[in-house]
């Protein structure tokens, strides 16, 4: 009797432990910090192609219209034309959320982009600034192909003027978002398709994290493993692995691709003194161009830093029986970390179930 | 319709204004310290003063790469316009901007930018931005006849048709992209103006640049955009004196034909309008403000002769908020 009384207790306090651990996807993240910014300031407007549709961006927008009919509006099909008129708006006293459901589609709005919103508080010396969002949808897998599974965000990191952001979790992706919205200037706000399903703690309330900090994640000795976005969660999977095998990873989030936060990395590289920069998108003049060769900058002369880096090189094929060999896995990573760090790793096959590589989850059914 | 004397007097006055203005500019080009491609509006100039006319200080103006007369027709400060044409630090745009980056939000020229097009749909989105407000301002959005060949203008005729936007899409259509004829580049069955009706919006053309006509119209033009809350297109074929880009003529290049040259000096406005002025006021008089205006020039240049170059710590300040 006793015993199940406090059975019965425990079962209790784990119920309210889980109300007080809000778990939330990162779709329902992003929805959320849209929904509350709007609440909180009318002059937030969201739109793009489909936002207020019956599938609401992947969920990311859902029923939003409903609350704030006149904070929310979908768009003609003129990429660049509606990106010019939400700078319009955003100089006239409103701040935008533009929405694309892929990267590729935003590329006919690159003039407005990098010649007119990141440029705008520059060119008016310093009078007008752009607070203006916009959301960028990367894909991968499922056989999205060459159009629609692009890692694009090193081109608009190479702009002045302009932030870029790519949180890999729910609880950054709320966070970044509500300051993203609130920032004066404009602010480019990568999503993974492949993160949307992914759940962690999220707060019901509204909560910003700073657009320019990285984040260690994982604290270890052998070997530093700097990343981003999606391409996170494939080295926290390598780094758990690595774990069992007696190797400490020390795994950080770059968060913010402009401006990258240095200070953590260099903090850890002279920690563990060997770096592998995972990629997320194309290897060459990408991200990881620019964290190896800053990194390498700030790091004195006579102290030795090995400082590698992976990623994407190819186009992106849509055949499932290419995928494999297109992104830096978990067993890319692990077998790299192997060969850096002089280690033999027994590959437990059966760990990383790769039989679809082109899924993020056994639940994933396509078809985008 | 007839008008005051009163009212042509001004308008006059406004026009020789800058018409003195862009040739104080050209004339002093060659000194080299006006460092930045400069389009100037010779010969254009009656477009913007007619219609700039008619609007409030509230309403607002976009413009182009050819933008000296629209910003200075709105009310743009002169001081801080040739300030940013020598890249000073009192230039409008901190001489961050130069010719092609004209801005003064002090009387809503928000704002010119060189890429063909490109602020056609930033006009419409302060036109929404507008509309979003419930207030009752009108936007000018000043392009030429290439921008009318970019896919925005259609985009944006579109948008503005659909949220019932208070614009006024002004083409000052002066036949040449560059050294590019419109026979060139548009087929001879295509009408800007039958575009802006495909797409919904109301819209009219006119053949020539005279000043009165397009005051008078646009007058009723914009009191109808701000009654109805509906775009309107207007077409106005007019004439470029001097080279695309730069402070010359460049009619040794034999690009126009002499008839189109000759027929448009015969339709200069400021010669036009200074014979009929004389039958309002003596010559003397007419000295007396073209004194006037030239004083304002001189001062305007001394101004900018004499104001610091932006220093190194600028730099760095303007490129996020």
């Amino acid at each position: 009797m006793l015993k199940k009384v406090n059975s019965q207790t425990k079962k209790n306090s784990t119920n309210i432990l889980m109300l007080k651990r809000r778990i939330l996807k990162y779709s329902e993240a992003i929805r959320e910090a849209t929904f509350q910014s709007i609440k909180a300031d009318k002059k937030v407007v969201l739109m793009g192609l489909g936002v207020d549709d019956p599938k609401g961006i992947f969920g990311t927008t859902l029923n939003i219209k409903n609350k704030f009919p006149n904070n929310v509006y979908d768009l003609p099909t003129a990429e660049n034309t509606f990106t010019g008129i939400s700078l319009g708006l955003a100089i006239s006293g409103f701040k935008p959320i533009i929405v694309h459901q892929r990267v590729e589609f935003s590329l006919l709005s690159l003039e407005q982009i990098f010649n007119q919103i990141a440029k705008w508080f520059f060119m008016s010396g310093g009078k007008v600034p752009v607070p203006l969002v916009i959301r960028l949808i990367i894909g991968r897998g499922w056989g999205q192909g060459p159009q629609h599974s692009q890692s694009l965000e090193s081109i608009f990191a190479h702009i002045p003027g302009l932030k870029v952001v790519c949180p890999s979790n729910a609880y950054d992706a709320k966070g970044m978002l509500l300051s993203a919205v609130n920032d004066l200037n404009p602010v480019i706000f990568f999503e993974h398709r492949w993160l949307h399903d992914t759940t962690s703690l999220v707060p019901k309330k509204n909560f910003k994290i700073s657009l320019n900090k990285a984040k260690v994640i994982k604290k270890g000795h052998h070997i530093t493993l700097i990343s981003f976005s999606y391409a996170v969660i494939e080295c926290l999977k390598a780094s758990d692995f690595l774990k069992i095998n007696k190797i400490y990873c020390e795994v950080i989030d770059l968060r913010s691709l402009r401006p990258i936060d240095f200070k953590v990395l260099v903090k850890s590289a002279l920690k563990t003194k060997k770096v592998l920069i995972v990629d997320n998108g194309m290897i060459h003049y990408g991200i990881s161009s620019e964290v190896m060769a800053g990194l390498l900058e700030r790091l004195k002369k006579n102290i030795k830093v090995e400082v590698y880096r992976t990623g994407t090189i190819n186009p992106v094929p849509s055949t499932k029986s290419l995928a494999k060999f297109c992104y830096p896995s978990a067993i890319n990573i692990l077998k790299l970390v192997s060969n850096i760090l002089s280690k033999k790793i027994k590959i437990n096959n059966h760990y990383f179930s790769e039989k679809n590589p082109d899924q993020p989850n056994p639940d994933f059914r396509g078809p985008f | 319709m007839k008008i005051k004397n009163k009212v042509l007097l001004n308008l006059f006055y406004k026009l020789m204004r800058i018409r003195n203005i862009e040739l104080e500019v050209s004339k002093r080009y060659h000194e080299q310290k006006m460092r930045c491609p400069v389009h100037l509006s010779l010969g254009q100039e009656s477009v913007p003063v007619a219609i700039c006319e008619n609007l409030k200080s509230e309403d607002e103006v976009v413009s182009a790469h050819r933008a000296h007369a629209h910003y200075l027709a709105k009310g743009g400060d002169l001081k801080k316009f040739i300030s940013e044409l020598y890249g000073k630090i009192t230039g409008c745009a901190k001489g961050l901007g130069g010719s092609m980056h004209l801005i003064d939000t002090k009387v809503n020229f928000n704002a010119a930018v060189p890429i063909v097009g490109s602020t056609i749909p930033i006009g419409v989105g302060k036109a929404w931005a507008n509309k979003l407000k419930k207030n009752n301002r009108v936007v000018i959005i000043f392009f030429g006849d290439g921008a009318t060949e970019e896919g925005t203008f259609l985009e944006s005729l579109d948008f503005s048709s659909l949220h019932n936007l208070k614009v006024l899409f002004v083409c000052e259509n002066n036949s040449y992209s560059v050294y590019s004829h419109l026979y060139k580049r548009q087929s001879k069955k295509r009408s800007i103006t039958n575009i802006a009706k495909a797409c919904g919006v109301d819209a009219l053309k006119f053949n020539n640049h005279d000043l009165i006509n397009i005051f008078i119209k646009t007058k009723n033009i914009i009191n109808q955009i701000k009654k109805k809350s509906r775009p309107f297109l207007i077409e106005i074929k007019t004439f470029r004196q001097v080279e695309h880009c730069g402070p010359s003529e460049d009619d040794n290049l034999n690009y126009r034909s002499k008839s189109e040259i000759n027929f448009w000096k015969k339709n200069c406005q400021v010669e036009i309008y200074k014979k009929k002025i004389l039958k309002i006021i003596n010559k003397d008089k007419l000295l007396f403000f073209e004194k006037k205006i030239q004083k304002e020039i001189n001062n305007a240049f001394y101004y900018a002769e004499k104001s610091k170059f932006p220093d190194k710590k600028e730099f760095n300040k303007y490129t996020y908020a």
